[in-house]
């Protein structure tokens, strides 16, 4: 699904770098890399438990991607290096893998990481109108950019697969269903 | 049924009737609803007498191809001394379609049920789940709910007691469309990117790990447990007198601008007329329906008229051009900038192409740039038949089929709605060049 702020064309897989400017000090993940599998860590038998559902240890690639990334925010370099180290495969191939699916951060994001779907369904219910109204009240310049505070970032997805349910909305791993501008100021002072 | 509405009269809620009922979750409630008693007869079928059944039941696959599931199963040939795998594919992400998710979020052990069965059929020990990293709650029900099946010995070594090994993981997307293509979704599993495969060899001879493999849609799996109680001929009660290839109920999604967007479950063969006034409540308040796309946003868009004198079946809406998709009903009405809305689905497939093949990587990325220009009031008159020449192109050439689906709401837009975009286009933007530099 789309994650680059609308603005791409076609770019398979791509997450537009934030500026400099919007990753501030306050977007987490930042500082040295902590191991998200050291041995005997929670995180690291989960992996192990998981790689025995599959008959190759490549396999654990995208569960894996995804506990560094509930553990750390984003999928760093280093967290690929941990990955491809913890799955005998290379950095550059899990990198690879990273970059196809929309959904790893390969940069840090806002506190509230929001998915507008804007998709012809929800579009034609109004979804324009959502995002404008997230990204007057979260301070956001613009999609794909973090506010100034660190507590946003907002973009544009591909269908969310709720059409039905216009306007839905993602944060973080919740999904709001008929989300209207005019319930955009209570939805956000409800994450606070 | 109607989900979030109640059910309407009309209905036929097989897989919908427990939409809704927080209840039906938990695998207390779902044994006290019937369930895990077709599991518990399939085990003590054969294999083969249960492909059987499916294929006599006339069942295809609710995904969008449609393929009889029964001869999907037959495929996978017992006793090669290979490991097979089923994979249910809950990728749903065609636009419009949103009815495995509630399969998923209210009846996760319907669904359960359905795979386990379908691993027993085509000699599987392994069943992969592949849901969409978006869904986030129906992913926790089915977690959940494969968690109290092992513990209660539904699945695992000796699954109900029978001696076979069933077991059944979730594997979680990562956000993109492209892995609810069969061999993509096979790919994604094995920790690759999502690119299609080129066919043959068949999922069937070599899928996921290179070994037999059937891919079933959510749906389609779901429907098996009742098909297993109920008998072939049960099944076959919802069709058209005089069309047996579509057979059984179907949910549809509704959405768009419509006064009830929901799930609706029907017989197959059912009116579309009558599904669109009676059922969804027809157009909004002081508004006409203007276009109406039938089975998820890569099958031919109908004019009204069209749309009205469709039957509700695979060959129903083949007959008035189109297809029955996914089941994703999409409606536009009269207050809608219809070009702008096609725009924007050629421009959700610009974004999901995987770019492996030339036509589709070119041919969304130019076809969006040249539909955003006319909606922008920059086209020229040679614009549509660029676009139409790019869609011709872009379809029967490629590994997959995303190029083709791109093509399509495009070539069925200007061939059924021309004049909209004729309008556009001849409403040209007048650029003012400042007089003073």
């Amino acid at each position: 699904m789309m994650r680059d702020g609308g603005s791409g064309k076609g770019e398979a897989g791509g997450v537009q770098s934030p500026t400099q400017a919007s990753r501030g000090d306050h977007a987490h993940g930042h500082g040295p890399y902590a191991p998200v599998f050291t041995p005997g860590s929670a995180r690291r038998k989960e992996l192990d438990e998981v790689m025995t559902r599959y008959p190759t240890k490549m396999a654990a690639l995208l569960p894996a991607l995804w506990m560094v990334q509930h553990e750390r925010g984003w999928v760093s370099e280093d967290a690929m290096a941990e990955v491809a180290d913890a799955l005998d495969i290379t950095p550059a191939y899990v990198k690879g893998v990273v970059t196809f699916y929309t959904m790893y951060h390969q940069h840090p994001v806002g506190k509230h990481f929001i998915q507008v779907c804007t998709t012809s369904p929800c579009n034609a219910c109004g979804a324009e109108q959502v995002v404008d109204a997230l990204l007057r009240h979260t301070g956001c310049q613009e999609l794909g950019q973090t506010s100034p505070d660190g507590k946003y970032t907002v973009i544009e997805v591909e269908c969310l697969g709720a059409c039905g349910f216009a306007t839905p909305v993602m944060i973080n791993e919740d999904f709001v269903e008929a989300v209207t501008p005019e319930r955009v100021p209570a939805l956000l002072a409800g994450l606070e | 049924m109607g989900y979030p509405h109640g059910p309407h009269d009309r209905e036929v809620t097989v897989l919908s009737k427990y939409f809704g009922d927080k209840d039906a979750i938990s695998l207390d409630g779902w044994k006290k609803r019937g369930g895990y008693k077709a599991l518990s007869t399939a085990l003590g079928m054969s294999p083969a007498d249960i492909v059987t059944v499916v294929k006599d039941s006339g069942l295809r696959g609710r995904g969008g191809a449609g393929f009889p599931t029964g001869v999907k199963w037959s495929f996978m040939k017992p006793g090669d001394g290979k490991p097979h795998y089923l994979c249910c594919n809950a990728d749903e992400s065609e636009p419009g379609t949103f009815k495995d998710r509630e399969i998923m979020r209210w009846t996760p052990h319907a669904l359960i049920e359905g795979c386990a069965i379908g691993s027993y059929a085509i000699g599987a020990e392994t069943c992969y789940i592949y849901i969409r990293g978006e869904f986030t709650e129906p992913i926790a029900r089915v977690e959940a709910a494969l968690k109290e099946c092992y513990a209660a010995g539904i699945l695992g070594k000796n699954a109900m007691g029978s001696g076979k090994t069933i077991n059944i993981w979730v594997h979680r997307g990562a956000g993109a469309y492209i892995c609810g293509e069969e061999t993509a979704l096979m790919n994604s599993i094995e920790g690759r990117r999502g690119n299609p495969r080129i066919k043959p060899p068949f999922p069937a001879v070599s899928g996921v790990f290179a070994q037999p493999t059937t891919i079933n849609n959510v749906e389609t799996l779901a429907a098996v447990p009742h098909i297993i109680t109920n008998g072939a001929a049960w099944y076959k009660q919802w069709m058209r007198p005089d069309n047996p290839k579509s057979t059984g109920t179907k949910l549809f999604s509704v959405c768009g601008n419509v006064a009830r967007p929901g799930n609706y479950e029907v017989p197959m063969g059912f009116p579309f007329k009558d599904f669109l006034y009676d059922l969804c409540g027809g157009p909004l308040p002081g508004r006409k329906f203007k276009a109406i796309i039938p089975g998820g946003i890569s099958v031919p868009i109908q004019t009204v008229a069209e749309a009205e004198a469709s039957l509700m079946d695979y060959e129903g809406f083949v007959a008035n051009g189109t297809m029955l998709g996914s089941g994703g009903v999409i409606i536009f009405d009269d207050a809608q900038n219809l070009v702008k809305q096609i725009a924007r689905a050629a421009r959700f497939f610009a974004h999901e192409s995987c770019a492996q093949c030339t036509q589709c990587r070119e041919g969304t990325a130019w076809s969006t740039k040249i539909m955003e220009r006319i909606v922008a009031g920059d086209g020229t008159p040679e614009d549509l038949d660029t676009l139409l020449e790019i869609g011709e192109n872009m379809t029967g050439k490629t590994i997959c089929v995303l190029s083709d689906s791109c093509a399509t709401p495009i070539a069925s837009g200007i061939k059924k709605f021309r004049e909209d975009f004729e309008a556009l286009i001849k409403k040209k933007k007048v650029h003012l060049v400042p007089a003073v530099a």
